[in-house]
C-alpha cells in the first residue's frame, strides 16, 4: 500500500485533496452484467445440448480450480503443489458420506465442509514453512492422504469405486443438478474471493502479497489472513473434486490425487494473471479452449502445457492480464483502491494513483 | 534380528536418499532455489546412461563417464535459461518455472521411452545382487553398501570444495550477499552456474545409482524430489551432513513401515517427515504463538 504522504496541492481546510475511489466505470458495469450473465446461464440446462452442458460443467470447475489456487498464491504469497490434496479429498468425502446413506448432492456440499475442517490444523503447521519448503511440502501431504484413501476398503485400492448413489436420478435429471451446482458453487466462491479481496482481509492479503515484512511491520496478522485463504481455497477445490466426481461417476484415486491437477491450476493462474482477480478467471477460459482444440493430442499437449506455463513464468510472470491491465490500466472486478486527486479529476490517466 | 536387518536395510538405502538430497540441499543452500526438477534431472541421467549401456553397449562406468560432463553443461544451460531469470523475478518464480520444467521433462521422457520400467541391473552384472553376509543371517548388498560410502564421500567433498577452495569461497560469498560479493570482483553469475552445475554432477551419481539398484520410468521424477525434499528437512536444510541423517531416517522408516502394511514403506517416509515438522515447529513455539494470533498480533 502505497498512500501518498502529502497531498498533490493545497487543499481547502477540512477536506482531503484526494478522494479514494473503490469502483471505475468498466468494473461497476462489468460486476453489473455478471449478473444476467449468471441468469443465462443458469437457464442453460434448459436450452443447450447434453454435450454443452457437460463442458459447461467443466469449465466451472476450471475456474473454481484457478480462482482457488490464485487465492493462494496470487494473494498469500504461497504457492502450493499439493492442492490435489484437498480435490482427492473433497471427492473422497462425498464417497463416504454417500456411503453412508447421505443424498450425493447434500454429500458434496458437506464432505467440502469436512475437507475445510480438517484444512484448519492443517494449516497450523503447513502455513509456518516458507516458499519452496510450503510447496512440496503440500505435496507430501496430498501423496499421504492418496496412500491413506487407497486403505480404505470401500476404495479398493486404485481399482477405485463409483458413486452409485448418482444413479437414482435419470441421466438429464443428473446433468442438469450437476451443472446448476457446478454453476452456484463457482459464481458462490468467485463472489466470495471477490468480497474477501474488497474486505479488510483482502486489503491484508494483498499488502502480503507485495511485501510480507512490510505488512508484519505494519500489524497485519498475517498469519490469520493467510490461514483464512488456506481454508477457503481447501474448501473450494475440494467442492471441485466433489463436482468433478459428479460428473464423472467413477472415483480412481490416482486420478484425483494427481499433479495434474495442480499443473493445470498453475498454468491457469499463471498464463491468466496471477494476484489479480480477473486473470484466473481467463486462464480458465483459455485453458479450457486449448483442451477442447488440442487435449486430444496427448502427451505432446502436456508437453505443450508444461512449457507454456515455464515461459509465462519466465517472461510474463504477471500474466496476460497483467500485462493488459499494465498497459490500459483496465480493471474489470476492481478489487483495489484508487487514489485520485480531486482538482485533477478531469485527466484521470495523470492523477490516478493505484495502490493495490 | 529381522528389525536390526531392516534398520541396516534402511540405513543403505539412505545412503541413496542422501546421494539424491545433497544436490537439492546444495542448491538450496547456494541459490535459495528448491528446483521442482530435481527429481526428473535425475531421471533424465538415468535414461542417458540406459541408452548409453542398454541399446548402445557400453560399459556403465564408461557411459557414466560420457554423462557426467553432458549434465554438467546441462546445469549450467539450465542456470543461464531458467533460475537465473526467475530467481531474479521473485521467490515463486523460480518454483513454477522449475515445476513447468519438470512437466515437460517428465512428458518428454514419456513421448521418447514409453511407459516401460528400465533398469541397469542387467548391465552391471552380478554386482547388482552380490552381497556380503554378516553374521545373523544379515545380507548387505554390495551396491546399496557402495552407494552409501560413495554418499559420504560426495558429501565430504562437497563440504571440503566449500570450505577450502577458491570457487568455494566465492561459491559461499555470493550466496551470503550476491551484491558485496560482485563489489569484490566475484562473477557471481558464473558462480552460480558453476554451482548448478556441480548440482547436476550429483544429480546424475543419484540417477546412475536410481538405474543400478532399482526401476525407473519416465514419471519417476516427482517421486524422486519427494524422497531428496523429505531427506533435506528431516536433516535440516542447508546442512549438508544433515542431509546424510535425514536420508538414513526416511530410509529406516520407510523399510520399518513396509514391515507393518504393504502400503506402510511410503506412508511412514511420509508421516516420519511431517512428524518431524511437527516436533519441530512445537519445540521453536511456533505452534503456541499460531494459535494465539487472535489476541496478538505475530511477531
Amino acid at each position: 500500500m502505497s498512500l501518498p504522504m502529502s497531498s498533490p496541492s493545497p487543499a481547502p481546510v477540512g477536506q482531503p485533496a484526494w478522494t479514494i475511489q473503490r469502483w471505475t466505470r468498466t468494473s461497476a458495469v462489468c460486476a453489473g452484467a455478471a449478473v444476467p450473465l449468471l441468469a443465462v446461464l443458469f437457464l442453460g440446462p434448459l436450452w443447450l445440448q447434453a454435450g454443452t452442458v457437460d463442458r459447461l460443467t467443466t469449465l466451472f470447475i476450471y475456474v473454481i480450480l484457478a480462482v482457488m489456487w490464485n487465492a493462494l498464491a496470487g494473494y498469500a504469497g504461497l504457492v502450493s503443489i499439493g492442492h490435489q490434496a484437498f480435490f482427492g479429498l473433497g471427492a473422497y468425502a462425498m464417497v463416504r458420506l454417500a456411503d453412508a446413506g447421505l443424498g450425493p448432492y447434500p454429500a458434496l456440499l458437506l464432505g467440502a465442509v469436512l475437507v475445510a475442517l480438517v484444512a484448519v490444523p492443517l494449516a497450523a503447521f503447513m502455513l509456518r514453512l516458507q516458499g519452496g519448503e510450503f510447496a512440496i511440502g503440500m505435496w507430501v501431504v496430498a501423496a499421504l492422504a492418496h496412500l491413506c484413501v487407497n486403505l480404505d476398503s470401500l476404495v479398493q485400492g486404485e481399482t477405485g469405486t463409483s458413486m452409485i448413489a448418482l444413479q437414482q436420478y435419470a441421466a438429464g435429471e443428473r446433468r442438469a443438478y450437476t451443472y446448476w451446482a457446478a454453476l452456484a458453487a463457482m459464481a458462490g466462491l468467485c463472489g466470495a474471493v471477490f468480497l474477501l479481496l474488497r474486505s479488510k482481509v483482502g486489503t491484508a492479503a494483498q499488502a502480503i502479497r507485495d511485501n510480507e515484512t512490510a505488512a508484519i511491520s505494519i500489524g497485519v496478522r498475517v498469519v490469520a489472513v493467510k490461514r483464512l485463504v488456506f481454508v477457503l481455497s481447501a474448501f473450494g477445490c475440494a467442492l471441485a473434486g466433489g463436482l468433478w466426481l459428479a460428473t464423472s461417476i467413477s472415483f480412481q484415486p490416482k486420478t484425483y490425487f494427481s499433479v495434474q491437477w495442480t499443473a493445470y491450476m498453475i498454468f491457469m493462474v499463471l498464463v491468466g494473471g496471477i494476484g489479480t482477480m480477473e486473470g484466473p478467471i481467463l486462464g480458465a477460459l483459455l485453458f479450457f479452449a486449448v483442451e477442447t482444440w488440442w487435449g486430444g493430442q496427448g502427451v505432446a499437449y502436456l508437453i505443450g502445457l508444461g512449457a507454456v506455463a515455464m515461459l509465462f513464468a519466465l517472461f510474463l510472470p504477471k500474466g496476460i492480464w497483467g500485462a493488459v491491465q499494465q498497459r490500459w490500466d483496465l480493471h474489470l472486478l476492481s478489487a483495489g483502491y484508487r487514489v485520485r486527486a480531486r482538482e485533477a479529476q478531469s485527466s484521470p490517466a495523470d492523477s490516478t494513483r493505484r495502490c493495490v | 534380528m529381522n528389525l536390526l536387518n531392516q534398520i541396516i536395510q534402511g540405513l543403505l538405502l539412505g545412503g541413496y536418499y542422501a546421494l539424491l538430497a545433497c544436490g537439492l540441499s546444495f542448491m538450496f543452500g547456494v541459490m535459495r532455489i528448491i528446483n521442482l526438477a530435481h527429481g526428473s534431472l535425475a531421471v533424465v541421467a538415468a535414461y542417458l546412461l540406459w541408452l548409453l549401456a542398454e541399446p548402445m553397449g557400453w560399459h556403465p562406468l564408461l557411459a557414466l563417464l560420457a554423462v557426467l560432463p553432458a549434465m554438467a553443461l546441462l546445469g549450467w544451460v539450465l542456470h543461464r535459461l531458467v533460475l537465473e531469470r526467475s530467481a531474479r523475478l521473485g521467490a515463486l518464480v523460480p518454483l513454477l518455472a522449475t515445476f513447468g520444467l519438470a512437466s515437460v521433462i517428465d512428458n518428454l521422457l514419456f513421448q521418447h521411452f514409453g511407459a516401460d520400467t528400465r533398469s541397469l541391473a542387467t548391465a552391471i552384472g552380478t554386482l547388482a545382487y552380490d552381497s556380503w553376509e554378516l553374521p545373523g543371517g544379515i545380507y548387505v548388498g554390495q551396491l546399496p553398501a557402495m552407494v552409501l560410502v560413495f554418499a559420504v564421500t560426495l558429501l565430504g567433498g562437497l563440504h571440503a570444495m566449500l570450505a577450502h577452495t577458491a570457487l568455494g569461497r566465492q561459491i559461499r560469498a555470493a550466496s551470503e550477499d550476491a551484491d558485496t560479493a560482485r563489489l569484490v570482483g566475484v562473477h557471481t553469475g558464473a558462480v552460480f552456474a558453476a554451482a548448478s552445475a556441480i548440482t547436476m554432477v550429483t544429480v546424475t551419481l543419484a540417477g546412475a545409482s536410481l538405474a543400478m539398484r532399482a526401476t525407473f520410468d519416465p514419471f519417476s521424477g516427482p517421486q524422486q524430489l519427494i524422497f531428496a525434499f523429505e531427506a533435506v528437512i528431516i536433516g535440516g536444510a542447508g546442512s549438508l551432513w544433515g542431509t546424510l541423517l535425514g536420508g538414513v531416517v526416511l530410509g529406516v522408516a520407510q523399510n520399518l513401515g513396509a514391515q507393518v502394511h504393504p502400503q506402510g514403506f511410503l506412508i511412514a517416509g511420509h508421516a516420519t517427515f511431517l512428524a518431524i515438522l511437527l516436533a519441530r515447529l512445537c519445540a521453536s513455539g511456533a505452534l503456541r504463538s499460531f494459535f494465539s494470533t487472535r489476541r496478538q498480533p505475530t511477531p
